[in-house]
């Protein structure tokens, strides 16, 4: 640093770098011609395809120190790579011209033209971003010198005068604050910060209602009607005319409610006299017809995927596996109980309706299920 | 006009610019001086580009994405260029990302060019992270960027997981219940938590907005400041360098920062766009439009989340349910023990690492030569037990897919993954570290015996010898930088074999033998009976070096 200090900085106007001995060339400026044929370190030695410059610059990357060779040593080899390098810009240049002109010509709007419009403008961004690349890199490996240069490095600890001489500056000003001499104002002004920390933790409270049990329910009532989801019609038990596949139902004026269905969905499926065994409630089903949440009590996925032969529901989440026949118990996976159960019973009309709600939270746990 | 007067005038043109700023800024020193800072080359040095890059990448597609994006979850019905869902309700949110992908010009490029490059940025941080741990370059004086590039490799986790849930499609919204239901699972405050973050019950019509200010404000601001800490950090410290010829502590051998390192690295950036781009042209991913809208009480089979989050995906699936229902309250361990532990693991681990190696080695030192791998073989063997560790439950996480393609039962897979958490990490712990050891020894025996060069000699005597050839000069100092663990402080026995007062008592006894388990090496010059003897003979002289006759071997001098 002290060397530099001695090293005018360079000035507007001034004939920078015209000094042979002193950089004095502004930022940015390649070595003017004269300093560097007095300072080219072995012009013979280094070059692009050469052998690698060692040279030490000493401190913080050589002030004054001997100047690199500029030129390649081979004058053809530079020449082609030179028309290698501006040919792959000129074809970058030509691919973002492409990618203009596949935007105006080629319209989005349908899925077809969508996907061509993308190839289009895909494959020119491609070529214009992957040809620059590649001529910077043909640039620096053909036509710049291959130099390496030591820098020096030091201790990152500082000295131990500075060290002192911080620790005094920061005694000093604390003592000049008073901060340590007055602890009424050190106190209070701790005392002040904790509760305006901890306001705008408080602001976040409305960011939601407080839980007050709403877990705990569905929207399933007693007369209530399960919709097929989807067609959204209600079910009579003697539409299914033989056992089989699981049907995912949701309650009559709630189909399009998503906050109701996060808790509400549930699946039927009909078997044939005798398969249902308990645990499975008897009295809560209908016509061999049972009915259970269809969200996973690990962690809320929907219990979608049923396999016929072997009576399982399976959570394609995690993989809970749920025992059919037999309550809905758990065979595998991470989900610690069964599905809960939906009482059910048949309206006037014949539709499947439910016969009151979940007598359990239906999904994850959570810590005031209990 | 010759070449000469047009650089006189393009060097006139520069000296009245840089001299009106510098009048104002005074930045001449400063800038020479750091445009001729030396960046030293290794191919494993531009992973962490790749992560700086891709998330500039990830700026530029995620701002012209905002410009259409719309987030909200008010109910629309859908009549737009896709048809197949015309008449579909569905977020506002997921029709305006409809809207981006097949209405407005290159929105599905830029969509696709943003999707890819967070995965990139992800993987290229995870690289740059195990390249930083094998090596060694986490050490003092680098243990906080170290810290700081943990703490965004977790913010890249959140920022990527928040992002692809904005889409409100079928497969994100389903990413959002698993969230839901592993903020349910905190003890005492997780039903709350749930409850404010969502606005209420799930899905609730704030949680889209909430994230995506999280998603395009806070968590990139917290990542740019981070990378920029980082980046000054590593420029102020300059960047760690190989071992080779020259190469030490008290140095620093590359290319300048203007214009190599300038060049290199602005072709890398534009590498990386193209190879982003291509991608995207020709790779699809996320095509949220056939996942459609979300709706809790729907599914597809196969859901998987994107990589980064598949470990999490994967301690899901493989815990067991285990639950307790104490007192009226229920603890989840199924879901909570899974959700924090694996993970804390890896990343408090990772954080205090640097730590307890200085507490276990009593290295102190700064160190600015990167070790190779082999040579730090627990350290080697550490991250390669965590690499297992972190595949196993990656893979578990897509244990459908896996049963599926190769025909083995769904919960054989999970079973041998509850297993394979515990023995692969420690198996491929031993074997690294065996791979390492035996790795120095070649390394030593190709230092004092030279290269085998295939040449049969047959000597006066009749006694048939192969020759040798000695290593390069660089090949030898990068052998050479195997160097001897140095002893605890303290020492741990004394002369009569007494333990030191420093390896009693629980945490000495510790330290002894996390200091045994570290300090485990083949160094090139010690231990065989036949060290380097000094022998400074030339080149021509070394040529020739019989193998049978291990005493005769010539072994190089001495670095130090």
């Amino acid at each position: 640093m002290s060397e530099d200090d001695q090293t005018p900085a360079a000035q507007p106007g001034a004939e920078a770098g015209r000094e042979p001995a002193r950089p004095h060339r502004v930022i940015g400026t390649p070595p003017p011609a004269v300093a560097r044929s007095m300072l080219g370190g072995g012009p013979e030695t280094s070059g692009a395809s050469g052998p690698r410059t060692l040279l030490d610059t000493g401190d913080g990357g050589g002030h004054g120190g001997p100047r690199r060779e500029i030129e390649p040593a081979d004058p053809a080899k530079a020449k082609r790579a030179e028309r290698a390098v501006a040919a792959l810009f000129i074809l970058s240049m030509l691919a973002s011209i492409g990618f203009i002109a596949a935007y105006i010509g080629l319209p989005a709007g349908s899925v077809t033209r969508v996907f061509h419009s993308n190839l289009a403008l895909g494959s020119a961004m491609t070529v214009a971003f992957l040809a620059v690349g590649a001529g910077a890199v043909i640039w620096v490996r053909r036509l710049m010198p291959n130099v390496e240069v030591t820098e020096a490095r030091h201790p990152l600890a500082s000295s131990r005068q500075d060290r002192q001489a911080f620790q005094e500056t920061f005694v000093e000003g604390a003592e000049q604050s008073q901060f340590i001499k007055r602890p009424i104002i050190r106190r209070t002004l701790i005392a002040a910060t904790v509760p305006l920390a901890i306001a705008p933790i408080v602001l976040l409270r409305d960011m939601g209602p407080l839980p007050h049990g709403l877990l705990r329910y569905t929207v399933w009532k007693k007369g209530t009607r399960l919709l097929i989801y989807g067609p959204n019609r209600p079910i009579k038990p003697e539409e299914f005319d033989t056992p089989g596949s699981l049907i995912t139902v949701v309650p009559e004026g709630y189909q399009d409610n998503l906050n109701a269905l996060a808790k509400a969905t549930a699946i039927i499926i009909k078997f044939f006299p005798g398969q249902l065994q308990p645990p499975t409630n008897l009295s809560w089903c209908v016509q061999d017809i049972v009915c259970y949440s269809k969200i996973c009590t690990h962690v809320g996925c929907p219990a979608a995927l049923y396999e016929q032969t072997t009576h399982k529901i399976l959570c394609p989440c995690h993989q809970s596996t749920f025992d059919a026949p037999r309550g809905a118990q758990v065979l595998f996976g991470p989900a610690p109980r069964p599905l809960p159960q939906l009482p059910l019973a048949v309206d006037s009309e014949g539709y499947l309706v439910a016969d009151g709600d979940f007598t359990e939270p239906v999904g994850p746990s959570f810590w005031e299920r209990g | 006009m010759s070449t000469q007067d047009e650089q006189s005038a393009t060097e006139k043109a520069l000296t009245a610019t840089g001299g009106w700023f510098d009048d104002r800024l005074h930045g001449a020193q400063i800038f020479r001086k750091w445009f001729r800072k030396v960046f030293p080359d290794h191919w494993t040095f531009l992973l962490g580009e790749i992560a700086l890059y891709s998330f500039i990448i990830l700026l530029l597609t995620g701002t012209f994405l905002t410009l259409f994006f719309k987030p909200s979850m008010t109910d629309v019905v859908y009549h737009g260029t896709y048809t197949k869902l015309d008449g579909v309700r569905m977020s506002e949110a997921y029709a305006s990302t409809l809207n981006i992908s097949f209405d407005v010009r290159g929105g599905l490029l830029m969509r696709q060019i943003h999707h890819w490059a967070a995965d990139l940025f992800m993987a290229a941080i995870f690289a740059h992270m195990l390249r930083i741990f094998v090596t060694g370059a986490y050490r003092k004086p680098r243990e906080v960027n170290w810290l700081i590039g943990i703490t965004m490799l977790v913010l890249g986790m959140l920022e990527g997981l928040f992002g692809y849930s904005l889409p409100d499609d079928l497969l994100s919204g389903t990413g959002l219940r698993i969230l839901e239901g592993v903020i349910l699972s905190i003890p005492v405050i997780g039903t709350y938590t749930s409850f404010f973050l969502f606005g209420g019950q799930f899905p609730g019509n704030d949680i889209i907005p909430r994230l995506y200010i999280i998603h395009v404000l806070l968590i990139p601001a917290l990542i740019l400041g981070l990378v920029t800490a980082h980046l000054l950090i590593m420029w102020h410290q300059k960047h760690t360098q190989m071992p080779g010829k020259a190469r030490t502590d008290q140095n620093v051998i590359g290319q300048p920062f203007y214009p190599y390192f300038m060049a290199k690295t602005g072709a890398w950036f534009f590498f990386i766009f193209g190879v982003l781009a291509l991608l995207s042209t020709i790779a699809q991913i996320n095509p949220i439009w056939l996942y459609g809208p979300y709706t809790p009480a729907s599914i597809s089979a196969g859901s998987q989340p994107d990589f980064y989050m598949g470990f999490l995906e994967g301690t899901l699936r493989v815990f067991p349910s285990w639950t307790w229902d104490v007192g009226g309250h229920t603890v989840a361990w199924n879901v909570l023990i899974p959700a924090l532990v694996p993970l804390g693991i890896f990343f408090t681990g990772a954080a205090l690492w640097p730590f307890i190696e200085q507490w276990a080695t009593g290295d102190r030192s700064e160190h600015h030569v990167n070790d190779r791998p082999r040579n730090g073989p627990t350290r080697t063997a550490i991250a390669v037990a965590a690499i297992a560790f972190y595949l196993i439950f990656l893979l578990e996480g897509a244990n459908d897919l896996i049963a599926d393609f190769l025909h083995i039962p769904l919960y054989t897979v999970t079973w041998i993954a509850r297993f394979a958490v515990f023995l692969g990490p420690a198996i491929a712990y031993v074997v690294t570290k065996r791979i390492c050891l035996g790795l120095q020894r070649k390394d030593r025996e190709l230092l004092h015996h030279g290269l085998e060069t295939g040449i049969i000699r047959q000597l006066p005597t009749g006694e048939f010898i192969e020759v040798h050839r000695p290593v390069s000069e660089d090949k030898r100092a990068v052998l050479l930088s195997n160097k001897e663990p140095l002893p605890l402080p303290g020492g741990t026995v004394d002369e009569n074999g007494v333990p030191a007062p420093a390896t009693r008592g629980l945490s000495g006894r510790l330290r002894a033998t996390a200091n045994r388990v570290l300090s485990e090496k083949v160094p090139v010059n010690g231990g065989n009976g036949h060290g380097p003897d000094g022998e400074h003979g030339d080149e021509t002289e070394r040529t020739a070096i019989t193998a049978g006759h291990e005493e005769d071997a010539i072994a190089p001098p001495d670095e130090s």
